[in-house]
């Protein structure tokens, strides 16, 4: 295969007609072009999707607790209750596999009242009572001092961690945070931290307007005794929440004294469920580039396969001549399919190194103008291009192989009569 | 050298069949020089296409240096070609985008013979048939004489049994012929075997035995007296 005469022969017939050999590796290039932007955007599309997910874990549902509908043991229907610090205890030992259960307690949020004050400065918080697990689930960037930890539950001390946003509108720029005090509802919080978030959707700038207090003090505080308000609860990593939710729910109907065919009382929403709809949605996505992109690149090689019809036709009589000399029928149809892989090989090459400049000019556009909504980072990966490059050897294969076949299928002396 | 008993051919053109060669017999030794006679459709093409093994007898036997020649497929086909027979045509087929010395130097590819030998050797024959100054020159850029002592050098490179020659001087004029034929004559002066398929009287009779086919049989088989085309040069 490597030898110089047969890659000599190769470039000799490629170059001897140039426009139409462009022509025909335009086809496959395009083809290629196609199917590698495609992808690209899916990736980036998808990149700027999970992107908003944040750091989240998205092993994880959330619970909360809503009005009864079924009368059940004597209770009516219609009645409210509360998820209890009970409830997180049962979960933690009679479901498995989960890595944390966090309870969580909250107060004002999203257009909520003025609640929290500081000398002269007022704002409306979300205030949330916490374990420190929580900054596993929902992670945040600490920038300065620390975060609650279990001493903090335990001792119940009256501490906050900020936001980067409570601290802009409650501080001057520059003041130090750490050690002054804010009240909240009227009782005073010690400030020991604040954080940042990093997931850049809508809520990005909510996200950073919270203030997390230990649970035990937050429940004291502003009298929710065991209440839990709801609940942040993460599966291990290899078992999905999705699979553990139904025990979850029934263990909590069973301990809240809830009919257990009581759909409604329960509220849930399950983050891996979503993420994996996303998920699925970006592999139908990437699917539907690949096929589009094949399609495209199926009819470039059926341009090839074309031309190397009429390669062949033109060179009958050489192909006569050279089978006279008494060259072997397989070399020839070995140089045929040569000349067919080489050239989709080359074209799909040029096709790929063209598509991954475009995809790095679209990179460096989005660096210089800073991040657009729900589009990051658009690539392809080194894997994708590997199979490229295995679907262009093997179409160039394929294309060769019809004109490959009729090129032998003609007697040599019927060749050699041709004009 | 040449053996062949009874051969018979025939063509199917629809519905009826064209009975071409009835039965041929002749044997050819080493070192002939033989003409085939006839007019258009006495089967001489067909005759040199099957001892070419381009093309195959509908029965008959075949010998050539000793090895019957049946059954064949197309790739061993291709091998006794290569090894056996030098083909010259009257159209002279060189390949076009080929220089004079890579025309020359194929038959010797398809033999895998290495690049560097090959070339040597392929110059060693042009420059028999004094085409070496004309090595790197494109065929179309040759004279139709220099064009076909191209392809005979080509058709001798391959150092085979035989030399096939179809109406090897049909497109040249009389003096080009003669100089061809001059060198036809000097190869077989070597003790190569010839076998020239053609019409021309004149050439025939430059050759050392006539084989006159008339209506697909063997009207006459004649030793003639060798006249030297160098006179004519």
């Amino acid at each position: 295969m490597f030898n110089r005469d047969r890659w000599k022969e190769i470039l000799e017939v490629l170059t001897s007609n140039w426009f139409r050999t462009v022509l025909t590796a335009f086809g496959v290039f395009w083809g290629i072009l196609i199917l590698i932007i495609l992808l690209a955007a899916g990736k980036g599309f998808q990149n700027g999707v999970m992107a908003d997910f944040g750091d989240i874990a998205t092993n994880t549902m959330f619970m909360w607790s809503r009005n009864t509908t079924k009368e059940y043991m004597g209770l009516p229907k219609g009645r409210s209750y509360n998820f209890k610090l009970e409830d997180v205890q049962a979960i933690k030992d009679n479901v498995p596999n989960l890595r944390f259960v966090s309870p969580r307690n909250q107060l004002g949020g999203f257009r909520g009242a003025n609640n929290v004050t500081r000398g002269i400065n007022t704002g409306a918080f979300g205030v949330y009572g916490d374990y420190p697990e929580i900054i596993n689930q929902d992670p945040m960037t600490i920038t300065s001092g620390r975060f609650i930890n279990h001493s903090d539950i335990i001792e119940k001390r009256k501490i906050a961690i900020i936001g980067e946003g409570v601290k802009s509108s409650l501080y001057d720029k520059g003041e130090e945070v750490i050690g002054t005090y804010i009240k909240i509802q009227g009782v005073n919080f010690m400030v020991i931290g604040t954080y940042k978030k990093r997931n850049n959707d809508g809520d990005g700038e909510e996200a950073q307007k919270e203030i997390f207090i230990p649970f035990t003090t937050f429940s004291q505080a502003f009298n929710r005794a065991d209440n839990v308000g709801w609940m942040a609860i993460t599966a291990q990593d290899g078992s999905s929440i999705t699979s553990l939710k139904e025990r979850i729910v029934a263990l909590v109907k069973q301990n809240r004294k809830i009919h257990p065919e009581d759909k409604r009382a329960v509220g849930y929403f399950d983050l891996y469920e979503q993420y994996n709809r996303i998920e699925s949605l970006f592999a139908a996505m990437s699917f539907i580039a690949y096929f589009v992109g094949i399609l495209v690149l199926i009819s470039g090689v059926i341009g090839v396969s074309n031309i190397m019809l009429i390669v062949v036709k033109e060179r009958t009589k050489e192909i006569g001549i050279r089978r006279a000399l008494g060259e072997d029928p397989w070399s020839i149809k070995l140089q045929i399919m040569m000349e067919s892989i080489f050239l989709t090989f080359i074209s799909g090459m040029a096709g790929i190194s063209f598509g991954a400049l475009l995809i790095y000019i679209i990179n460096a556009i989005l660096d210089a103008n800073g991040p657009v909504d729900m589009f990051l980072s658009p690539s392809v990966s080194l894997g994708v291009v590997v199979a490229a490059l295995v679907i262009l050897i093997i179409s160039g294969l394929l294309a060769g192989y019809i004109p490959a076949q009729s090129a032998i299928k003609v007697k040599p002396i019927d060749a050699l009569r041709t004009e | 050298m040449i053996e062949i008993k009874d051969l018979h051919k025939s063509y199917k053109m629809g519905s009826n069949s064209l009975h071409v060669l009835k039965g041929i017999n002749f044997k050819a030794e080493a070192g002939e020089l033989v003409a085939i006679m006839g007019s258009s459709g006495s089967g001489k093409s067909t005759l040199l296409n099957i001892l070419g093994m381009l093309d195959e007898a509908d029965s008959g036997e075949y010998t050539l240096d000793g090895v019957p020649i049946k059954n064949l497929n197309e790739t061993k086909a291709a091998k006794y070609r290569n090894k056996f027979l030098g083909f010259i045509f009257q159209s002279f087929n060189l390949i076009n985008y080929k220089s004079a010395l890579e025309n020359v130097a194929l038959p010797l590819y398809y033999q895998r013979i290495p690049r560097k030998e090959r070339l040597a050797k392929s110059m060693k024959y042009l420059e028999m048939v004094g085409l070496k100054e004309w090595s790197h020159h494109l065929p179309n850029e040759l004279s139709g004489g220099q064009k076909q002592r191209v392809a005979i050098a080509r058709a001798m490179v391959g150092e085979p049994k035989v030399l096939l020659a179809d109406e090897l001087t049909g497109a040249l004029d009389s003096t080009t012929s003669y100089e061809v034929m001059d060198l036809i004559q000097k190869i077989n002066d070597q003790g190569n075997t010839i076998l020239v398929v053609t019409h021309e009287n004149d050439i025939a009779h430059m050759c050392k035995r006539i084989i006159h086919l008339k209506d697909g049989v063997i009207e006459k088989d004649e030793k003639v007296k060798q006249v030297r085309a160098s006179q004519y040069v």
